[in-house]
């Protein structure tokens, strides 16, 4: 869809609930930038011990107000509270941390349920503080965008924006700090402040969130979204981006949807587009999804399963000619099945293969036979095999009996670079040279089966 | 301020929930998988949704089952995100609980209209009210002794909590600390990791309706992790924790009740007190204990290890 429709779509709205969309959308997007250094520092789970630390501030900041003689549920207030809990959450955390034997599991726990338990213990006593109606704090719980006046919507807007420009000012060291942060310290950055600085940011996020998405499920915006967009890139200019995009089109729909439906919780349907989401970018991102990463092992896996194929029917035609050069003559199907210890299956599906590449022939009689351009990919393949493998014995110190396994692993990838390189350092030009060890004749006779990497 | 037969069956709902919740909570401590129990007590949630919808009553076998499902597919999605999608455990472990929490949250408010349950019964429980729903054990010439039904079920989960952990004690000792030996001994560590997450499920439904959700977790950890503090014999840090536990919750109770009378305000909810003096207890342990943050300026101890903020 395009921005344009996307506007267009938005304004078919009520100007009331366009501004809650909008509001909801640049909440996602501002939650999928801070997520994105919160994920890339293995840091996810505090923003949820974070955001349970933010009930009793509510409370609190609600009976603090109330004495004063001001409404209790005027938001900037409320918002204050939060943050001064939330973050003393986050400080008890790594205090604990530091001082105990207990990990950052715990830590992490005892904060959450026990802010937790303090904070509806407190909203229970102060909702009956006369002439005050304590009523719309549960709100923030599960979150009610519908419930967000305009000043609170503008409250809103400046907080996402101040965060998105501290997050843009300090990107070089937070990524720094993201990405190796001992040498950070190093180099002089105050790390433990930058880490202050950070979660500063997520407090910010998690607070303001707090009323559309409520504390239960503003976790998800902070999570999922930079999740998802790591199987896209690795690239972190394009994950902030991805991560903040896909965090504005979960807030989005989610804000969309529980206005035409509004009997159902709005945080949970934006928790539920960022999931579906994040389980297509799982399956079918290209850098990491697991879809695709698959078929790239399939594509290694049979390049190599290939390679094994020629240079076995190489092998064979030496043994049985003994002589350079080579003539290229059919070789029986059963003597290819002894050559190598393939897997069950694995030899037909090659056959088929490297066939269909025009790499082999068959034979009237079930032979094999290599095409032109198979026997010459033979000849190269056996001979960098023998390239790498001498290299191994006169530089690397390995015994002759144990370099087919170890040059079997790396032989696939060897360049032309690479090639020419071992050619010069082994003074060796042209042919096709002997094998430094004996080929095994039949697998029986071979000390170990040979691995097929 | 008076003593009444309520406050007694709340206590006994909260000592029996707070015990069985340190069980399982001692070993998710040890395998430091203690935001399990936070993602568990979450992800319940679709499953009990589900079990009140085909069983259509809330107290049933269904509820129990439905909830250990969901709490072992949590588990199993948490594995299986950081296993294929190279995922960090904790990221994948906050995606999978929150997207079956709100799936729960969607669920429960589509079936309120037929089925007694909602959304903030989840997080707070309603353990004031349990002793209104009671069962009489025993009546003879007039006198009856009868316990909130509540305290059966929880009574009944720390049993069953109990039973499993000496069944399987050693196996779950060995799985804990060291899962590569108890792999190689033939112990099956993936299995005891998860009947402990089964564990952690059923326990969390038991406690869901006394004392909410989120209350759980302060009962799965925070005993526990008190109790770390204090010892290094693992038998002895289930005792303790086991002590602990209702310690907080008989505090918790009782500062529910005379804490508002101080401010002049009404009783608080005991759930979030047990919590908070839970929470209490585990401060004092940690400034004044053994090896506590106060007694260490006397005595030098070696520097903690250089940890990641």
């Amino acid at each position: 869809m395009s921005v344009a429709s996307v506007i267009l779509f938005l304004l078919a709205f009520s100007y009331n609930t366009t501004l809650v969309v909008a509001g909801t959308a640049l909440l996602g997007a501002t939650a999928g930038l801070v997520g994105t250094f919160l994920l890339l520092r293995k840091q996810s789970l505090l923003g949820d011990a974070l955001s349970h630390a933010t009930l009793p501030g509510i409370g609190i900041a609600f009976a603090v107000m109330s004495a004063l003689g001001l409404s209790g549920r005027s938001l900037p207030g409320l918002l204050i509270g939060a943050s001064v809990t939330g973050l003393m959450g986050v400080l008890l955390v790594i205090a604990i941390r530091r001082t105990t034997r207990l990990k950052d599991d715990a830590a992490m726990g005892i904060v959450l349920s026990v802010f937790f338990g303090l904070g509806i213990a407190i909203l229970r006593m102060v909702q009956e503080i006369p002439g005050q109606s304590a009523a719309g704090l549960s709100s923030f719980i599960y979150g009610k965008p519908a419930s967000m006046i305009m000043s609170d919507l503008i409250l809103i807007t400046i907080t996402l924006v101040a965060t998105i420009t501290a997050c843009l000012l300090i990107l070089k060291e937070l990524t720094l700090l993201c990405f190796d942060d001992s040498f950070a310290s190093t180099q002089g950055w105050p790390t433990t402040l930058l880490d202050v600085l950070l979660m500063a940011l997520v407090t910010a996020v998690t607070v303001v969130g707090l009323q559309s998405v409520g504390l239960i499920l503003i976790i998800a915006f902070l999570i999922t979204p930079p999740t998802a967009a790591r199987f896209w890139t690795n690239n972190l200019r394009t994950m902030l981006w991805l991560s903040a995009i896909i965090g504005a089109v979960s807030g989005w729909l989610g804000a969309w949807l529980s206005s035409i439906y509004p009997d159902l919780p709005a945080g949970a349907i934006i928790v539920i587009a960022a999931g579906v989401i994040f389980l297509i970018s799982m399956i079918f991102g290209p850098t990491r999804g697991v879809l695709p990463r698959y078929l790239r092992q399939l594509q290694l896996k049979r390049k190599v399963g290939r390679q094994h194929l020629l240079r076995s029917a190489y092998e064979i035609m030496e043994i049985d000619q003994g002589t350079h050069p080579l003539r290229n003559l059919p070789v029986p199907l059963a003597r290819l099945r002894e050559h190598r210890s393939w897997t069950k299956g694995e030899l037909p599906q090659l056959i088929r293969q490297a066939r269909r590449e025009d790499h082999l022939e068959k034979q009237p009689g079930g032979d094999l036979r290599l095409s032109e351009a198979g026997f010459g990919k033979a000849a190269r393949i056996t001979r960098n095999h023998r390239l790498w493998e001498l290299y191994l014995i006169t530089h690397a110190d390995v015994a002759p009996s144990q370099v087919d396994r170890d040059a079997d692993m790396v032989e696939h990838i060897l360049g032309a670079e690479m090639v020419h390189q071992l050619e010069a350092e082994l003074d060796l030009r042209d042919h096709v040279l002997e094998s430094p060890h004996q080929i095994a004749n039949d697998v029986a006779s071979c000390p170990e089966s040979p691995p097929h990497s | 301020m008076t003593w009444t037969q309520n406050d007694t069956g709340i206590l006994l709902v909260g000592i029996l929930c707070a015990m069985a919740c340190a069980l399982p909570g001692c070993f998710l401590l040890l395998r430091r998988m203690s935001m399990m129990g936070d993602a568990i007590s979450h992800a319940v949630l679709p499953g009990l949704a589900i079990a009140f919808l085909i069983s259509n009553s809330r107290a049933s076998v269904a509820m129990f089952i439905g909830a250990a499902l969901a709490g072992i597919l949590t588990a199993l999605f948490t594995q299986w995100i950081t296993k294929f999608g190279k995922v960090d455990r904790g990221a994948a472990m906050g995606i999978v609980f929150t997207t079956l929490f709100a799936i729960g949250l969607i669920l429960i408010k589509k079936t309120a209209d037929h089925v007694d349950l909602d959304a903030s019964c989840v997080l707070y429980g309603a353990l004031e009210h349990t002793p209104l729903d009671s069962v009489t054990l025993w009546e003879n010439e007039g006198s009856i002794l009868a316990v909130p039904r509540a305290a059966l079920v929880v009574g009944g989960v720390f049993l069953f909590n109990l039973l499993i952990i000496n069944l399987f004690f050693k196996e779950f000792t060995l799985a804990s600390f060291d899962p590569a030996l108890a792999r190689t001994q033939g112990y099956r560590p993936m299995l005891m990791h998860y009947l402990l997450m089964m564990m952690v499920a059923i326990t969390t439904v038991a406690a869901f309706e006394a004392v909410g959700s989120i209350i759980v977790i302060a009962m799965l950890i925070v005993p526990p992790a008190t109790a770390f503090l204090l010892t290094r014999n693992l038998p002895l840090l289930i005792a303790l924790s086991l002590a602990l536990a209702a310690l907080g919750a008989i505090l918790g109770h009782l500062s529910s009740q005379w804490i508002p009378h101080l401010t002049g305000l009404p009783e608080t909810t005991s759930s979030g007190m047990m919590a908070t003096l839970s929470g209490f207890l585990f401060l004092l342990v940690w400034l004044f204990g053994p090896q506590g943050l106060l007694r260490r300026s006397s005595v030098q101890i070696e520097e903690p290890p250089a940890q990641v903020f």
